[in-house]
């Protein structure tokens, strides 16, 4: 475990240097947290909410809002997007890391002399994607307790606040997010070995976001419902995504095909 | 100290390494000369434990290849063609991640040493982004020793340095040799190999050619006397060629050439059958092949 620390601290020591990991790091999650944060506290000041009746609401947000008055449900309504958007963090701010992490160590030739070392390829892996993971699961879940704080300070009434506090919403924060991290980890580990520019690997990984992308937009759309189901099954399946992927990365990390073949 | 039997790497169908066959003593500063291409980098790759082995044995260090790679990384220090540093933290940083990653005990003592043993002490605390090539690969040898590895593997350590700073590496090495350590050097610089190794492989897939220089030199070309005369006339060739353990003599310009198998003991009496006949010698010296004139040779023979 101490290796696996030592690779994080210089991981973190050499990517925390470039500016633009720098930026994505600290700017994705205090504009994601702050955008949900504004529009509820301009809907509260300025909006009628009051004059909402439950029967202006989509009819499957009836489950949800069981207990509530309409002007609440439509803040509950608003609020629950807004979980699509946390879930962002998870997904951005680990390719950026791990993409600049590999593709980096290709470009400066420092992976030989690493992979030299008695150091394991699961320990240098592990280092490195939880030099890539860790960051976004803080940041998710700081800023979702900055926004739990700022829903209760400054616009949502009690009723919404308590939602906040429910299985749905610690499962996607605390359980489904970090399930996400390690997925963009193996995708950027896996696009990494083909491409050899920090950039394009971000971007190819990136790619990764266009399920959570298509969830948003069926959400908004009125497709379906964010549901404790669906945030379980979800989670189920990211299990066996992330075994499925972590092999796959593993595989591509052997030190044989490190050196030989990752051009 | 490093033994290898029939040591094979192939890449599907290209073969990389074929047969490799080597046993270096403790403290012997090996040479391994080849062209681009040869497998030289791939052999040392293997060595290290970098990569795996198709067929054959090896051990390094008493740690068998394959069976015991944790062990033989911990023995061994590599500098690869390229220095591969953290550009972005400091000298003594980048060292002392290699010191944790090797379990080393006293890291700090072990930086400092080598940071000042190698002058990069004063600027321990600057990015390594900032150091010219000469330091940077200073402080890739620092971190291929920073463990006290066994043996060392050295790839291509001058290439890409300016003279004063591939004097500086060199003079390094031989600091190191001085030590006892035993040291695997890949390099294209001929003359640098003709200095410091004890013994040179010619490599090129295959092993061509296995000796000291000195040696080398004598298998391929035997032992030639220079006779440098006033004037050389060609039918004292005949003359010189009836001496036993004269294989060759030819006249170029006023200089007689001889071939022969031990000048110690032939040159006398070759001396005295040319005054016999008249010549008049200016002087006698060994001509020295250069071990690039034996690299070139192996290397582009034919029947390899």
């Amino acid at each position: 475990m101490r290796k696996v620390w030592i690779i994080i601290r210089k991981e973190w020591s050499e990517v925390f240097k470039n500016r633009f990991v720098l930026f994505t790091v600290a700017f994705l999650p205090l504009i994601l947290t702050a955008i949900p944060i504004v529009i509820l506290y301009v809907m509260q000041s300025g909006g009628d909410l009051d004059a909402v009746g439950m029967a202006d609401m989509p009819v499957d947000m009836g489950g949800l809002c069981a207990g509530m008055s309409g002007g609440e449900c439509t803040q509950y309504f608003m609020v629950s997007q807004f979980m699509l958007l946390f879930m962002m963090i998870p997904l951005v701010i680990p390719v950026t890391i791990a993409s600049y992490s590999i593709v980096g160590e290709k470009t400066t030739r420092t992976l030989e002399p690493l992979l030299a070392t008695p150091i394991s390829t699961l320990q240098l892996l592990a280092g490195k994607g939880l030099a890539a993971v860790i960051p976004a699961v803080l940041a998710t879940w700081g800023g979702f307790g900055i926004f739990t704080l700022a829903t209760r300070l400054l616009a949502a009434g009690p009723n919404i606040v308590a939602r906040l506090g429910d299985l749905l919403w610690l499962l996607a924060i605390f359980v489904v997010g970090p399930l996400m991290s390690v997925a963009a980890v193996c995708v950027a580990v896996m696009v990494s070995s083909r491409v050899n520019d920090p950039r394009a690997a971000e971007q190819l990984s990136m790619l990764v976001i266009i399920p959570l992308l298509a969830v948003f937009f069926g959400r908004i759309a009125g497709y379906f419902m964010i549901n404790e189901r669906l945030i379980l099954w979800t989670a189920g399946a990211l299990v066996v995504i992330n075994a499925g992927l972590l092999a796959l990365a593993i595989q591509l990390f052997q030190r044989d095909t490190i050196l030989t073949r990752w051009k | 100290m490093i033994v290898t039997e029939n040591l094979t790497k192939h890449y599907g169908s290209v073969k990389a390494v074929e047969g490799l066959t080597l046993n270096i003593a403790p403290g012997e500063v090996f040479g391994f000369l080849g062209p681009n291409g040869a497998g030289k980098t791939t052999t040392v790759r293997m060595l290290c434990a970098l990569i795996g082995i198709t067929s054959g044995r090896a051990s390094v260090a008493g740690c068998e290849l394959g069976r015991q790679d944790q062990d033989v990384r911990h023995r061994t220090g590599i500098l690869t063609e390229a220095p591969g540093l953290y550009d972005q933290i400091s000298a003594e940083r980048n060292l002392s991640l290699y010191a944790h990653l090797h379990d080393v005990e006293d890291i700090a003592g072990q930086v400092e040493r080598y940071l000042r043993m190698l002058g990069l002490w004063d600027r321990r605390n600057e990015p390594v982004g900032t150091f010219s090539k000469g330091m940077r690969q200073k402080l890739a040898i620092a971190r291929a020793l920073v463990h006290e590895p066994k043996v060392l593997f050295l790839d291509e350590p001058t290439s890409a340095l300016d003279p004063e700073a591939a004097h500086l590496v060199r003079s390094f090495i031989a600091g190191l040799k001085q030590e006892g350590r035993t040291i695997f050097m890949c390099t294209h610089n001929l003359d640098e190999a003709d200095r410091l190794c004890d013994r040179i492989g010619i490599f090129r897939t295959r092993l061509l050619a296995l000796d000291t220089p000195a040696a080398l030199r004598r298998k391929l070309y035997g032992r030639t006397t220079v006779f440098h005369l006033l004037h050389a006339k060609s039918e004292w060739i005949q003359i010189l060629q009836e001496v036993d353990g004269v294989h060759d003599a030819r006249v170029v310009d006023n200089r007689v050439l001889v071939t022969l198998d031990d000048p110690e003991k032939q040159n006398p009496e070759l001396v005295r059958k040319l005054v016999q006949s008249g010549a008049d010698i200016q002087f006698v010296g060994e001509l020295r092949r250069t071990l690039e004139d034996i690299y070139l040779q192996l290397v582009h023979s034919p029947e390899d």
